[in-house]
């Protein structure tokens, strides 16, 4: 009881000393917690904790469940949360066919939803709606970053990702900048786990480059498998292959690959100096690109909370879509379809000590916007 | 009354009157809760025909409960974008014409699924109703028509005539009043000539076909209504989470729905029903408790089948119907 | 170029269906035997990559790591079969299939409990580490080769066990008449610990073998458990020979299929088009595969028995 006291005391000074609003707020945070796609969430999850923990704000209330992966358990927490907690904002879906089952009714029913990772196409464009912000990026952005900076140097690239709609909005993000040819083009099968024969036809397309997109196991076991084989092509690929939750287990075979994000643990501005040290202190680890856009998720919302009531609807949509917040990535603000206008880097794998982890080595687009808000009628 | 009898009765009113109770209560979310076990336990009704009167142990029928929820899903789209389906014909969004599409598409699948299946016998059956859901499944993620991997929205849950299907109560419903039917026509099959047939092939096929009955048309007409009546209940699910994807045709779902009979009693009138009341409880519950609730999960069913022969129902009503 | 290619390409599909014989052989036996269908087999493949990963990283010794994959595997294996397959044994399979994937649960989740939620590493050992240059002038991995030497000898060693050891004697007499091996006095519950063991510690071999070609992590056992399922389901469950040769068909129709059905379609259709339907029907190629010879042979191509 004491300590409730204190904890209310504590948030009412706070109140009193700077925040404009001081009403509770419930935050519903659906992200997969269980199973083999795990640790994204896990990252999403301790950094979004973390950034609420320490702005000190104790009226904000998460709750926190798992979606194990699966759409239609989202479906049902992301109801409960809506009906059964009466949340006022969600948030954390990390997978790009978990948003598209969740967000269109979650908006529909005038929640607000901020997404932390995963910006699928069909819902950057015309169906764009006021009650979705995306603070990750649009699916396509990273492959595009990879697509201009690839024509620096190669002129005919070998390109591979799974048969599904992420991996295609993938490809075609890499071709709407890459001028160069393309001696393949090949879809794998969701979950694939051996690459042999792609990465034979790899080494008989004469192809200059490889550009591939396969997240989580997948890309993993296509790196091991492709350092082994002898091709010895270079390979470029988007930060999902190639960041701090699968770093360790690709090992040596990523070093030197170059990748493209939206943030590097290394990026030079004082807000991402502030999370990589904050994280690293209550971790032990190095933030992921997932924990850099939930981090950055959670401080806009806090900015927001700062000049608006989350009650008043349409005054916190314009206090979110202000954007006024210190990311760490920088310069950051969002398009009139409510996704990021945000600088891609092309990052290359080095080893820092024991440790792999990526540093910048070039900025393939600055402000870049994507290719869908020109339908958006917002 | 029989001991069973008064036992479904006392499921079917607690199941009818939790909703409405919730409802009252201003906690809309238990109604969707609720519609979820009366949807889930439809489709494993529609299991439990063949699984457990026929004794036809399919591990396939996520590919019924997802072509269902496909049906529904893609004739909303194709009325939601005004595009026709083929040939002209429109898309829709009335439930009832859903729902004959559904029970259709099952039924006409099943029939060279259960047509090849049912040439095999024992695990060959389990892994062959497996495969072919496989296929399917691996169809759904690949094909970029109707969404592949991401699936389909329903933007707005289809309409039946007189009934504002958006609210949850209502809806729920509409979804109970559709399992009650089912669960009579599973009575009603059970009683039949054709009914006893089934059982008879389960026990022993050879002297069925000695009397001048064939158990392959049997079996196979009893895949095939196990089939409809499960493609229904996927075309429900689909309107119940107003979304469709390839998850709901994962070899996961099929076991899902093996589980819910075996928790609730194999072969049982209302064992589905029972089966995914627990199962849903459960899932709540334990989610709400932990984020290991899946090792915790594994082990309460575990222990179940271990130690529950006969599940619930053969817990609480004594000796199964049938040996 | 093309030959050399398509000897690649035959290699990897050979590699393939090694693997999957490695985890089909112990599916198989166990289903033999007992006749048990075993859905947490993939659990133990799982639980072999882990114990190579852990115990590599902890020595730096792969070799080390292999030992401990098997002695995990097998040894998990044993626990399980004590704990609750035996409890099985005289079940419907519907049961079977049941309490096999509550075991799924727990292990996967166990797993994670134990070992987090990030994936592991583990590397080819630095003794079979690059490539071989091949005829035709491809070149072909090592490491992949020595799998297929792998299972080559485990085939081989299976057939010396069961056809030439007193403990193969046993387990023939257990495939043909499960009652009477008993009324000859043999102990029946430890050669099931044991069969079952042994499975196990070749599921965990597969997967400490392929963990260092692939991504070890939560869940990874779950579609070679299915691919094992097609293999001996094909072969005919029961039958080694059988595995054996489901195991080939499986991994040169599949590596195939991925290979050369985007390149014919591309004969008669748009590039485009063909990649995206050429592997959406090669991810279903070995499944209709399957169906077909099951259409032809119900009890697949080397039935074991009834």
């Amino acid at each position: 009881m004491k300590r409730i006291l204190a904890a209310s005391l504590f948030g009412l000074s706070l109140a009193t000393s700077g925040l404009a609003y001081a009403e509770p707020v419930k935050i519903g945070v659906i992200t997969t917690l269980s199973g083999g796609g795990a640790g994204l969430g896990i990252d999403m999850r301790d950094a979004f904790q973390l950034a609420i923990k320490q702005s000190g704000n104790k009226d904000i209330e998460l709750v926190v469940e798992d979606d194990a992966q699966k759409p239609e358990l989202a479906v049902q927490i992301a109801e409960k949360m809506i009906q059964g907690d009466k949340v006022d904002l969600m948030t954390g879906i990390i997978w790009s066919n978990l948003a598209m089952a969740v967000v269109p009714n979650t908006v529909a029913q005038d929640v607000i939803y901020l997404s932390p990772n995963a910006g699928p196409s069909a819902l950057a464009g015309a169906n764009c709606n006021a009650n979705y912000f995306n603070v990750a990026y649009q699916n396509d952005n990273f492959h595009e970053g990879m697509g201009e900076y690839a024509n620096k140097d190669y002129k005919n690239t070998f390109v591979l990702a799974p048969n599904y709609p992420a991996g295609k909005d993938a490809l075609t993000g890499f071709k709407r900048f890459y001028k160069g040819a393309l001696s393949g083009e090949v879809y794998t099968q969701v979950g694939q786990t051996d690459y042999a024969a792609e990465i034979a036809q790899i080494r008989a397309s004469g192809a200059d480059s490889v550009y591939f997109f396969l997240p989580g196991g997948m890309g993993i076991a296509f790196m091991k498998q492709y350092a082994q084989s002898g091709v010895g092509i270079p390979v470029m690929g988007p930060a999902f292959s190639f960041d701090q939750d699968v770093l360790p287990a690709v090992g040596d075979a990523a070093l030197g690959v170059k990748n493209s994000a939206s943030w590097s643990p290394d990026l030079d501005n004082e807000a991402s100096k502030a999370f990589v040290q904050a994280f690293k202190a209550e971790y032990n680890r190095l933030p992921s690109v997932y924990a850099a856009q939930s981090w950055d998720t959670a401080n806009l919302i806090l900015s927001a909370l700062s000049k608006a009531s989350v009650k008043d609807k349409d005054a916190f949509r314009a206090a979110l879509k202000a954007a006024d917040f210190k990311s760490v990535r920088g310069d950051f603000t969002f398009n009139t379809n409510q996704h990021p206008i945000q600088n891609i880097y092309v990052r290359e794998v080095v080893k820092d000590g024991d440790v792999l982890t990526n540093k910048i080595v070039a900025t393939a687009f600055e402000k870049h916007k994507d290719a869908y808000a020109e339908q958006c009628g917002l | 009354m029989k001991r069973e009898t008064t036992i479904n009765l006392l499921l079917a009113a607690v199941l009818l009157a939790l909703p409405l109770v919730a409802a009252g209560m201003g906690e809309p979310f238990y109604v969707t809760l609720a519609t979820r076990v009366v949807v889930l336990a439809l489709a494993a009704v529609g299991l439990n025909l063949a699984l457990g009167l026929g004794g036809l142990l399919s591990f396939g029928h996520a590919a019924f409960f997802g072509l269902g929820g496909y049906a529904a899903g893609i004739l909303a789209t194709h009325a939601f974008n005004a595009e026709p389906l083929f040939a002209g014909i429109p898309g829709t969004t009335s439930m009832p014409l859903i729902w004959l599409v559904a029970v259709l598409v099952a039924g006409l699948v099943a029939l060279p699924i259960g047509a090849i299946s049912l040439r095999t016998t024992g695990v060959y059956f389990i892994m062959i109703t497996l495969a072919f859901a496989q296929m399917i499944y691996y169809f759904a993620i690949s094909w970029p028509a109707y969404g592949g991997e991401d699936g389909l929205s329903i933007y707005v849950r289809n309409a039946f005539p007189g009934i504002n299907t958006a609210q949850p109560l209502p809806y729920f419903l509409v979804c109970f009043a559709v399992l009650m039917a089912a669960l009579l026509l599973f009575r009603l099959i059970e009683g039949s000539r054709f009914g006893s047939a089934l059982q008879a092939a389960r026990q022993n096929g050879v002297r069925l076909a000695a009397v001048g009955i064939p158990p392959f048309k049997i079996r196979l007409v009893a895949f095939m209504l196990s089939a409809m009546i499960t493609g229904l209940a996927g075309a429900l699910y689909a309107d119940l989470n107003r979304f469709v994807g390839p998850s709901m045709l994962s070899w996961h779902m099929s076991g899902e729905l093996m589980v819910l009979i075996i928790l609730g009693g194999k072969g049982r009138l209302f064992g589905p029903v029972a089966g995914a009341m627990i199962f849903v409880s459960l899932e709540y519950v334990l989610g709400g408790i932990t984020e290991r609730w899946q090792f915790f999960l594994g082990l309460i069913l575990l222990g179940i089948v271990l130690f529950a022969r006969g599940g619930f129902l053969g817990l609480v009503s004594g000796k199964p119907r049938h040996v | 170029m093309f030959t050399a290619l398509l000897i690649e390409q035959l290699l990897n599909g050979l590699q393939l269906g090694v693997m999957l014989f490695l985890m089909a052989a112990g599916l198989t036996l166990i289903f033999g035997v007992m006749g048990l269908i075993n859905l947490a087999h993939g659990s133990l493949y799982m639980i072999g990559a882990f114990a190579c990963a852990t115990v590599a990283a902890a020595t730096g010794s792969f070799w080390l790591g292999l030992i401990a994959s098997l002695a995990a595997a097998a040894g998990v294996g044993a626990l399980i079969e004590v704990a609750v397959i035996r409890r099985l044994y005289d079940r419907d399979h519907l049961d079977q299939v049941l309490a096999t994937f509550a075991l799924i649960l727990i292990l996967s989740e166990g797993a994670r409990w134990l070992f987090g939620s990030f994936p592991l590493y583990l590397d080819i050992p630095k003794l079979l580490q690059g490539a071989v240059p091949l005829p035709g002038g491809g070149q072909y991995q090592l490491y992949r080769l020595a799998i297929i030497a792998v299972g080559i000898l485990v085939a081989v060693g299976l057939y010396l066990l069961i056809s030439k050891t007193r403990l193969g004697m046993r387990i023939r007499a257990g495939e043909s008449d499960r009652e009477m091996i008993g009324a000859l006095g043999v102990d029946i519950s430890t050669l099931y610990t044991v069969v079952f063991a042994l499975g196990a510690a070749l599921a965990g071999l597969a997967g400490a073998l392929v963990g260092a070609l692939q991504s070890v992590q939560v869940g990874m056992g779950e579609p070679v458990l299915i691919l094992a399922f097609v293999v001996i389901v094909i072969g005919g469950i029961g039958s080694i020979k059988g595995a054996l040769v489901g195991a080939v068909i499986v991994g040169v129709v599949d590596t195939m299929g991925r290979f050369l059905l985007p390149s014919l379609l591309a004969l008669t259709m748009p590039a485009a088009q063909a990649t995206t339907i050429g592997a959406a029907l090669a991810s279903m190629l070995i499944y209709v595969v399957m169906a077909l010879i099951l259409a032809f042979r119900p009890s697949g191509l080397f039935a074991a028995q009834s």
